[in-house]
Parts: C-alpha cells; sequence; structure tokens
C-alpha cells in the first residue's frame, strides 16, 4: 500500500518536472531572442543564421495561424519575434511557474493528507468516513455561502441593471418580470436549502440504512400539479400582454407616427414618414451610391420623407416602427423600453410603442446629466456588431416638431434633378431587372 | 442469432489468448463497444479542453478590452495583431466554442461515449445491434472534429457567424471573412456528424429494443438506458432536419439557389437572390436545435439518476414518473422550436402557442427536480468524487431551469432575448449541468471503463474548483442580460451604460481560468489513472445494475458465461429485511425471502402464495 502512493507521488513529482521541461523550451527562445535584439546593431552573418533559428520556433504557430505562403509567414515570424518584449515571454514563465508551485503545494497538501490518513490507520483511529463528512460540511457551507452570493449579487449587480421601464407596454412587462423574479428566486431558495441540507443531514452513517422509499402517488402528484398551476397562471398572463404588445388595432396603427428603420453593417438609417404620414415605398434594387437607402422616388409618399440623424420621439405619443434590413439579420433593441424585433432582410417587421418618460426626465432620474436612451443591434452582424448604435431622444411634442424642421429630407435635390433629367431611362432599367 | 455466436467466441477468450487482436483492431478500429465508448470520451475530452481554450481567449478580450496580450499575437499570427483579438476572430472563437461544445462534446461525448458504455453492459448484451456502423459513427465523429479544428488553419479563419449560423450572414461571404471557406468547413464537418449521431442513433434504438437479456422488461430498465433509449429517438427525430437545413444552405452559398436570401444588398452590391426566407432557416434549425438542447441534457439526467440512487443507497423516488418525464420531455421538446423566434418576425399569434407548450415542458423538469430531492430525503449519502458532481448538476438544472421562465415568455422575451440573460441560462441548464452529468459519469464508469480507480481527492479539488467556478462565471451574467448587454459582443467599451460591466467581466475572467486550470486536475487524474490507478474491484460502488457483474478484465462479449438474467428493478437499495444495502438485479427473488415485498411480483399469484407460506414460516 504504502508503496503504492510513494510510486503515485513519484508520477505525480515526474508529471511536473515533465511539464516544466516543456514549458521550458520558450524561455530559451526568449533567452535566443534577446541575444538577437542586442547584438542586430553588429549585424554579423552569424546573427541572421541566429534570428533564422528562433524564428523557425516561432514559425510553427505563425504559419500554422495563416497559411501564407512560407516564406513570407518567415520574414513575418522574424519581424513579429523581434516586436515581442522579451518581458513578455518571462512574465508568461513566471505564471507559469506559478501555477506549477500551487500544483506542488496541492500535491504535497494531497501528500500529507494521506500520510495522516495511514497513521490514524497504523493507530487504529481511522474513520472511514471523516472524509464523506468533511464533504458534506462542504457542502453545508457552501449553501450559505450561495445564499448570501445570491443576495449580493442581487443587491448589488441587481442594482447595477435594473432602471424602470421607459415605455407604457414596458411597465406591464417590469411588473411580470418582477412577479416571475419573486417566485423564481422563492423556489431557487428553498429547493437549494432543501439539496444541501438533506445532503449533510442524510450523509452517510456506519450504523445506519437508508429509508426504502421507493415512491409516494400523492406527493408526486401534488409537485405535478402545483408548478403546473403556477406556470398556468403565469402562461395566461403572458399570453394576453404579448398578444396586447403585439396585436395593435389597426386604426391605432394608422394613428401612430410612423418611422422606419433599416440596419446595415454597421449602421442604422432611420427614415420618417415626413407630412403625409406615410412612408415611400422602398425597393432594394434602386439601391445605388447617392440613394442608399433604396427610395423608390417614383412614389410620390416618399418625397417627404425625412432623414432622422437619431431617432427623436414625443412623449405620450404612440410610435410604430417598421423594421427592415439592407444586408442581413440585425435586431432592433432598445434596453430601455423593452423593444426588441429583428430586422430581417426581405421583410418588414413591426413595434409599436409609447415612450412614457422624457430623456430630461430619466436624466433626472439617474442623476447623471449624460444619460442617453439607445439604442443597439442585437442579432450577430459581423465585425463591427459591438457598435451598432442610434441615440434615441424622447421629447416633448413641441420640440419633437421642431426637430423634425432640422432634418433633411431623402429627395436631396440632387436627386430631385437626377430624377427630373432621366424619368425614361429609369423606367428601362427596372422593368429589365425585372425581366 | 449474432449474440449465440458471439457467446461461443466470448467462451473462447476466457480460456485467453485464442486469437490476437493486433493493435490496430483493438484500438483503432475497433468494433467492441466498450473500446468505442472510450474512444468517444477522450476525443470528447479533447474537443472540450479546446473549446474551453477558446472561451478563455475570448473571455481575456471581453475583461480587458483595451489591453495588449503580445503572447496571443505569438500564437495566433495575425488574429491577434498588435496582442489584441480581432472582433472578427472574436466571433470565429464564440462559434466554434459553442459548435464544439454544444455537438462535439455535449452530444457525441456525453451521449456518444455512455451510449456505447451503457447500453450493451446495462441491457446484458453481448455488444451493439451493428459493431461495424458503431465504428463508423465513431470514424464519421472524428472526421467532422478534424474538419471543424482544421478550418482554424485557413485564410479567411473559421466559421463565425454564431452556432446557430443564421444565413444571410453565414450564406454572404463578403458580410464576414469567416462565411467563406470557413462556413463550408463547419458544413462539411456538421454534415460528418450528422451521419454519424444518426448510425448511433439507429443502433442504440435497435440494440436496447432487441437485445435486453431474459426478464429485462422495458420497466426494469435503469433510467440511464431509458434517457439514452429517448435521447437517440429525438437525435433520430431532429438530426435529419438539420442536414436539410444545411444541405439548403450549402446550395444558397455554393449553387446560387435562394432558399434562404432575399432582398440583400451586402457591401453596396445588391445581390441577385430573390424569393428566400431566412426565417425559413431559423425554423429548420431550431427544429433541431431546441431537441439538441434535450439531447444532450436527457443523458446528463439518466446518469446523475443512477449515480444518486446508487450513493444515497436509496432507490429513485418515483421510477415511473422520472420515466413519464423524460417521454414527456421527449414528446414536448419537438413543438417548442419556436420559442428562439418570439423576436425573429415570426406570426405573434404562433408565438403565443409556442410559450404555451414551452411552459408545458417545465412541468416534468421540475417533477425531475423534486424527485432528486426526495431521493436525497433520509438517504444514508455517500460522497464520491460522482456523486459530488451529481448534487451539482441538480442545483444547475434548477437555477438554470427557472430562468428558463423568463426566456418561455415570449412577453419577457422581448427585452432578454439575445442577451447575457440568454448566456447564462443556457450554460448553467445546458453547459453546466450536461458537463457535470458528463463528468459525473466519468467518475461512476471510470472503474468500468479502465478497470482501475480515478484519485478521490483529485476528484474534489476538480468538483469545487468547476463547481464555483461555474456559478462565479454564469451568475453574474444575468444581470447584464438584464441590463440590455447584448451577448456576442466584442468590447462593451461603445457604450456608456455596458462601461459599468468591464469590472465584473475581469471577475468572471478570473473565475473562468480558474476554473479552466481546474481541469488540469481532471485530465492529469483521467490519464495518470488509466496505468498508475489503484485497481478497481468488480463492484466498487455497491451498485445494482448489470455492468458490475461483468469481470473487470474487459472481454469481447462481456460476459465470460452466459448472459445474466434479471429479475427485479435496478433500484433495490436498503430494502428492509435485505442482508446488505444493496441488492442487484440477477438475484432472484427466491433467494430474498426476508425482503420481498407484495408489489415486487407484479400480480403474479404463485409467487405471492410462496411468500406467504414463507412469512408465516418464518413469523
Amino acid at each position: 500500500m504504502s508503496f503504492k502512493l510513494n510510486n503515485r507521488f513519484k508520477s505525480i513529482m515526474g508529471f511536473v518536472l515533465v511539464v516544466g521541461l516543456f514549458f521550458a523550451v520558450p524561455t530559451m527562445a526568449s533567452q535566443d531572442t534577446v541575444a538577437v535584439d542586442t547584438t542586430t546593431s553588429v549585424a554579423a552573418a552569424a546573427d541572421v543564421v541566429d534570428s533564422a533559428t528562433t524564428a523557425a520556433v516561432t514559425d510553427t504557430t505563425v504559419a500554422a495561424a495563416s497559411s501564407s505562403p512560407t516564406v513570407t509567414a518567415a520574414k513575418a515570424a522574424v519581424e513579429e519575434v523581434k516586436e515581442v518584449d522579451p518581458q513578455v515571454y518571462k512574465n508568461m514563465i513566471y505564471y507559469i511557474l506559478l501555477f506549477l508551485i500551487i500544483c506542488t503545494v496541492v500535491a504535497v497538501i494531497g501528500k500529507v493528507i494521506s500520510i495522516y490518513e495511514l497513521t490514524t490507520k497504523m493507530n487504529g483511529k481511522y474513520n472511514k468516513l471523516a472524509g464523506n463528512n468533511f464533504q458534506a460540511t462542504l457542502l453545508l457551507v457552501f449553501l450559505v455561502v450561495f445564499l448570501y452570493g445570491v443576495y449580493w449579487s442581487y443587491a448589488n449587480h441587481g442594482a447595477m441593471a435594473w432602471r424602470d421601464a421607459a415605455t407604457e407596454h414596458g411597465a406591464e412587462i417590469d411588473t411580470m418580470f418582477i412577479i416571475t423574479t419573486v417566485i423564481t428566486t422563492l423556489v431557487l431558495v428553498l429547493t437549494h436549502i432543501l439539496l444541501f441540507v438533506f445532503s449533510f443531514k442524510y450523509r452517510m452513517r456506519e450504523d445506519k440504512r437508508a429509508y426504502y422509499y421507493p415512491h409516494n402517488n400523492t406527493i408526486e402528484k401534488i409537485w405535478t400539479i402545483v408548478p403546473a398551476i403556477v406556470l398556468t397562471i403565469l402562461v395566461i398572463f403572458g399570453f394576453l400582454t404579448w398578444r396586447s404588445i403585439t396585436n395593435v388595432p389597426e386604426d391605432l396603427q394608422k394613428s401612430a407616427i410612423q418611422v422606419e428603420v433599416l440596419g446595415e453593417q454597421f449602421q442604422w438609417n432611420v427614415r420618417y414618414a415626413g407630412a403625409d404620414g406615410v412612408i415611400g415605398k422602398r425597393n432594394y434594387k434602386l439601391t445605388t451610391p447617392t440613394n442608399p437607402y433604396g427610395i423608390d422616388f417614383k412614389d410620390k409618399t416618399s418625397w417627404d420623407d425625412i432623414q432622422g440623424s437619431d431617432i427623436v420621439l414625443p412623449v405620450g405619443k404612440s410610435v410604430r416602427f417598421h423594421i427592415v434590413s439592407k444586408d442581413i439579420i440585425h435586431s432592433f433593441y432598445i434596453p430601455d423600453f423593452r423593444v426588441q424585433i429583428n430586422a430581417v432582410p426581405g421583410m418588414t417587421n413591426y413595434f409599436q410603442f409609447t415612450p412614457t418618460v422624457t430623456t430630461e426626465e430619466m436624466r433626472e432620474k439617474m442623476n447623471d446629466p449624460k444619460y442617453d436612451f439607445v439604442m443597439l443591434c442585437a442579432k450577430i452582424c459581423g465585425s463591427g456588431h459591438y457598435n451598432m448604435q442610434k441615440k434615441v431622444v424622447v421629447v416633448s411634442e413641441e420640440e419633437y416638431k421642431e426637430w423634425l424642421t432640422t432634418q433633411n429630407k431623402y429627395f436631396s435635390e440632387d436627386l430631385q434633378k437626377e430624377y427630373a433629367n432621366t424619368p425614361a431611362t429609369e423606367e428601362v432599367n427596372k422593368s429589365a431587372s425585372l425581366n | 442469432m449474432s449474440s449465440t455466436v458471439i457467446s461461443h467466441d466470448a467462451a473462447h477468450h476466457d480460456s485467453h489468448g485464442h486469437h490476437q487482436e493486433s493493435f490496430l483492431s483493438k484500438y483503432i478500429f475497433s468494433m467492441d463497444h466498450k473500446m468505442i465508448a472510450k474512444q468517444f470520451l477522450i476525443t470528447g475530452i479533447i474537443m472540450a479542453v479546446f473549446a474551453m481554450v477558446l472561451s478563455i481567449l475570448f473571455r481575456i478580450q471581453l475583461a480587458w478590452p483595451d489591453k495588449e496580450f503580445p503572447l496571443l499575437e505569438v500564437f495566433l499570427g495575425k488574429w491577434a495583431e498588435g496582442g489584441r483579438i480581432k472582433p472578427d476572430f472574436f466571433l470565429s472563437l464564440v462559434t466554434i466554442h459553442g459548435t464544439i461544445m454544444v455537438f462535439f462534446v455535449l452530444t457525441a461525448g456525453l451521449s456518444g461515449t455512455f451510449s456505447n458504455l451503457l447500453i450493451p453492459y446495462q441491457i446484458g448484451a453481448r455488444d451493439m445491434a451493428s459493431p461495424l456502423m458503431n465504428m463508423l459513427s465513431y470514424w464519421s465523429f472524428l472526421i467532422a472534429c478534424i474538419v471543424m479544428v482544421a478550418s482554424f488553419f485557413i485564410e479567411s479563419g473559421p466559421a463565425s457567424a454564431g452556432w446557430t449560423i443564421y444565413p444571410p450572414l453565414s450564406a454572404v461571404p463578403t458580410s464576414i471573412s469567416g462565411s467563406g471557406l470557413g462556413q463550408t468547413l463547419w458544413l462539411v464537418s456538421m454534415t460528418f456528424f450528422i451521419v454519424s449521431q444518426v448510425m448511433g442513433g439507429v443502433n442504440y434504438i435497435s440494440t436496447i429494443l432487441n437485445m435486453r437479456t431474459e426478464g429485462m422488461d422495458l420497466w426494469k430498465m435503469p433510467l440511464t438506458i431509458w434517457a439514452l433509449f429517448l435521447t437517440a429517438i429525438v437525435g433520430l427525430l431532429s438530426f435529419p432536419v438539420l442536414v436539410s437545413a444545411v444541405v439548403l444552405l450549402i446550395f444558397d452559398r455554393s449553387f446560387g439557389t435562394s432558399f434562404y436570401l432575399s432582398d440583400l444588398v451586402v457591401q453596396g452590391q445588391i445581390l441577385p437572390n430573390e424569393g428566400g426566407s431566412p426565417i425559413l432557416f431559423q425554423h429548420l434549425f431550431w427544429f433541431l436545435g431546441h431537441p439538441e438542447v434535450y439531447i444532450v441534457v436527457m443523458p446528463a439526467l439518466g446518469l446523475t439518476s443512477e449515480v444518486i440512487s446508487t450513493n444515497s443507497r436509496k432507490p429513485i423516488f418515483g421510477y415511473h414518473a422520472m420515466v413519464y418525464s423524460l417521454i414527456g420531455i421527449t414528446v414536448l421538446s419537438f413543438i417548442v422550436w419556436g420559442h428562439h423566434m418570439f423576436v425573429t418576425g415570426m406570426n405573434p399569434f404562433l408565438g403565443g402557442v409556442f410559450m404555451i407548450t414551452t411552459l408545458i415542458i417545465a412541468v416534468p423538469s421540475a417533477v425531475k427536480g423534486f424527485n432528486y430531492l426526495a431521493t436525497l430525503w433520509r438517504g444514508n449519502i455517500r460522497f464520491t468524487p460522482a456523486m459530488m458532481f451529481a448534487i451539482g448538476l441538480v442545483s444547475f438544472f434548477i437555477s438554470g431551469g427557472l430562468t428558463g421562465l423568463f426566456l418561455g415568455n415570449a412577453t419577457l422575451d422581448i427585452n432578454l432575448h439575445d442577451t447575457y440573460f440568454v448566456v447564462a441560462h443556457f450554460h448553467l441548464v445546458m453547459g453546466s449541468a450536461s458537463i457535470f452529468g458528463m463528468l459525473c459519469g466519468v467518475y461512476h464508469w471510470y472503474p468500468k471503463m479502465f478497470g482501475r480507480m480515478m484519485n478521490a481527492k483529485l476528484g474534489y479539488l476538480h468538483f469545487w474548483l468547476t463547481f464555483l467556478g461555474a456559478y462565479l462565471v454564469f451568475f453574474p451574467m444575468h444581470f447584464m442580460g438584464i441590463d440590455g448587454v447584448p451577448r456576442r459582443y466584442y468590447a462593451f467599451t461603445e457604450f456608456p451604460f455596458m462601461e459599468k460591466w468591464v469590472s465584473v467581466n475581469v471577475l468572471v475572467t478570473w473565475a473562468a481560468i480558474v476554473a479552466g486550470l481546474g481541469q488540469l486536475a481532471f485530465i492529469y487524474n483521467f490519464f495518470s489513472s488509466i496505468w498508475f490507478g489503484k485497481k478497481a474491484t468488480q463492484n466498487p460502488w455497491n451498485s445494482n445494475t448489470l455492468e458490475w457483474t461483468t469481470p473487470v478484465e474487459h472481454i469481447h462479449g462481456n460476459w465470460p458465461g452466459e448472459i445474466p438474467a434479471v429479475h427485479r428493478w435496478p433500484y433495490d437499495y436498503s430494502k428492509p429485511g435485505a442482508e446488505q444495502d444493496f441488492i442487484p438485479q440477477t438475484v432472484p427473488f427466491s433467494e430474498t425471502m426476508s425482503s420481498n415485498m407484495p408489489h415486487d411480483f407484479e400480480g403474479n399469484e404463485e409467487a405471492e402464495r410462496i411468500q406467504e407460506e414463507w412469512n408465516a414460516k418464518n413469523k
């Protein structure tokens, strides 16, 4: 038995040694680099050979990463090796050494425990279940830490995360969110108390046997039906609210302010309906450098369409957003408004809501004079996904109307001239493309 | 018939060395279910480590978005120029991390390993119904892995449209560099993977239905087998739909069709595609994608049911309820996929319907959770490392499952969709819970796989590092999501409201790094125990199921003589009146007269009469 343990100890140390040797290779490489760096000024032929060999060390990784021809890769590698500060390698070695030391400490502690167990065995005081009790106690300690952690996280992270919704439907969502949070937190806490207290209380005892209790249909029925009832209530409220948000009556749809938002990599374009309250047609085939939005200016309702620099909305007015995409799927997401719908190429999605809090009021509430509502992209759309935003400003109705007058029309003078000159060719073009 | 042939063969093996297996036929092109299980497991572990390293890389970027790590450039070259990971490559990391973890680790690594190992063992079969197909299943899986990893070695980089590969992003190479050759390789890899899954699934189902030993009726099967059986059915019905989605996407990408594409102006270029719909792809994808999460979690639930029962020394509470809830989950899993698409512009009424089905599926899941707790109640619990991981799974299954009530509710999903709340939810309920199920299985069945024991102390260390690490990593993410931070963001620096989360990200990244290093305890334990572990006894956990009646040394055909017959259910632990606190399934009732109960005989009057006579005599 003792031989076995000894053997395992050796194998651990051997493993540590092998790992150490493995990581020792970069040490040499880094030393070489230092040599190269200090002696390149001499520019001796030997140095070229030297740097080539160091390059070869790193080359394998670099060449593997980029499939460019090896010659250029090697050149690049030489440059990169020179760029990397040798301190970087040293730091890495320190970290690895630190980790190995921790491993060794852990191995030593493990050994000490084994030796302790062996001595207790020799003294005849060995308690087979000591380890079991220890783990059971740890689980109980974990329960306390976990519950406190949940509380701490709710209090701190929760405070960081939570802002009341700034829209009418958002307030309903918030109520439902809080009800769901209360129910789930209650279940989370109770089940975890049961899980870990049971684990601790019913840890293995030498003289005890478990209670043979294969099933109890009554209890099982209860805990099938109770969650079912709770879920039914949540479903009914969720369903009704969902319908009220998504199923807006037609007259309200028409009376709302109409705004179209077009997503593209990686920006949002905003189009207000203008004086006639109707958004002009858009045809992606008409996209040109002068008309990047692809607006069909033969549709006269498009002539007064306004280009919004930001999304500016009057407080307390229902706004109907038409969400479209120029290239790939984006997601129109305004966290403060509890609004999200995807922008999908080839179809239009709608989201209608009523903002209830102006930006000014929000700033006062947040006690942050720079706070802004923001609309962002929530669907992976490429390298600029993380920075695809548009400011959303909620103002009073007068300010909104005033702002609208300051914005440009999509049908700019240049475009007007273009269209006045070439209506016939445009017609031909269109029919050609349709064919 | 085949079983008689093999049994003849097995009898020969008993007398040792009749025909020598070559290295190739024993370890590489093996058709033995035990060896294939080990192949799946070790490949799965390697892929898990790979995917974990990817996750550490992108966690580093999230925690220190403005810092330079020259070392990254040494290893990653142009993808980390100046020591900072590029946005494109960040998305690749996220994509491949998700793909590998979901498909290669938690599907193939988990159900591939344990279906192969446990199905023949626990139902009493010599091997799988088709050993050849079983081998091909592993080899297709391996090819899939190699192709996926190979995509890191091409000029344009690996796929980067997210593991859900929504077109048009994944279909139009000009929209992101990863959608070039990298995406093609992704699709090729996935096709091989599905081939592997289908071959495996057919095999598992036919083995379970046809090759159970005498007495092993469906209601005597361990819950592991039930879970693996239902998982295989779900996989067999849903994976082919992913093939169709993948094939249509290949057509769109390579042959100019327009199944998913319409009205596109990408980078100023008007594309000719017309008439398709990206939503179609999402329907096809999630028709697999949602059952997939149950494919991932059901085997984990099956394994832990067995482990919790064995180590509580107590029958699993509500065996029938456990089976019915698994069946319920299986059926419902096919009609809930729309809850991934509440805000995609799918008809809102349809969204409402999907919301109802989604919340119904929470009921069987809740029943399972409660049954676990009831199993622990008044048990005699032995905390083996496997048991620790099983308890961890229950914790994750509850804490992650509860947030499903938010996301399954279409109204609340509006604000939480595609945020970190989703990341936290599925990493707990599907990621961590399944990984814990898998690790629980590895610790528990390691003696069966390798004939040696793993080091328990390292196991505990591994458990605590992983358990605490997982909660520290994923719990704070809920709050980022509530605040409205979308997932797959390269940096939180561009929005004033996100800046407060960078400090939390540092905590999360450190927790991830420590938990990641903690896995070395497992890797070392796993591989060194293959050679240096303590020799295992035949039934180290005093377990009831059939696999522990086989000899420690693996032999072809599993049992040296006849396959044992089964007389009872697998959960007779701590039965009152029995000599020991466990009665293996192979022990007939005639040998346990003192502990038999009336319902054991399932209405067999003759047996009841004999028992009554015995009871009268021994009063």
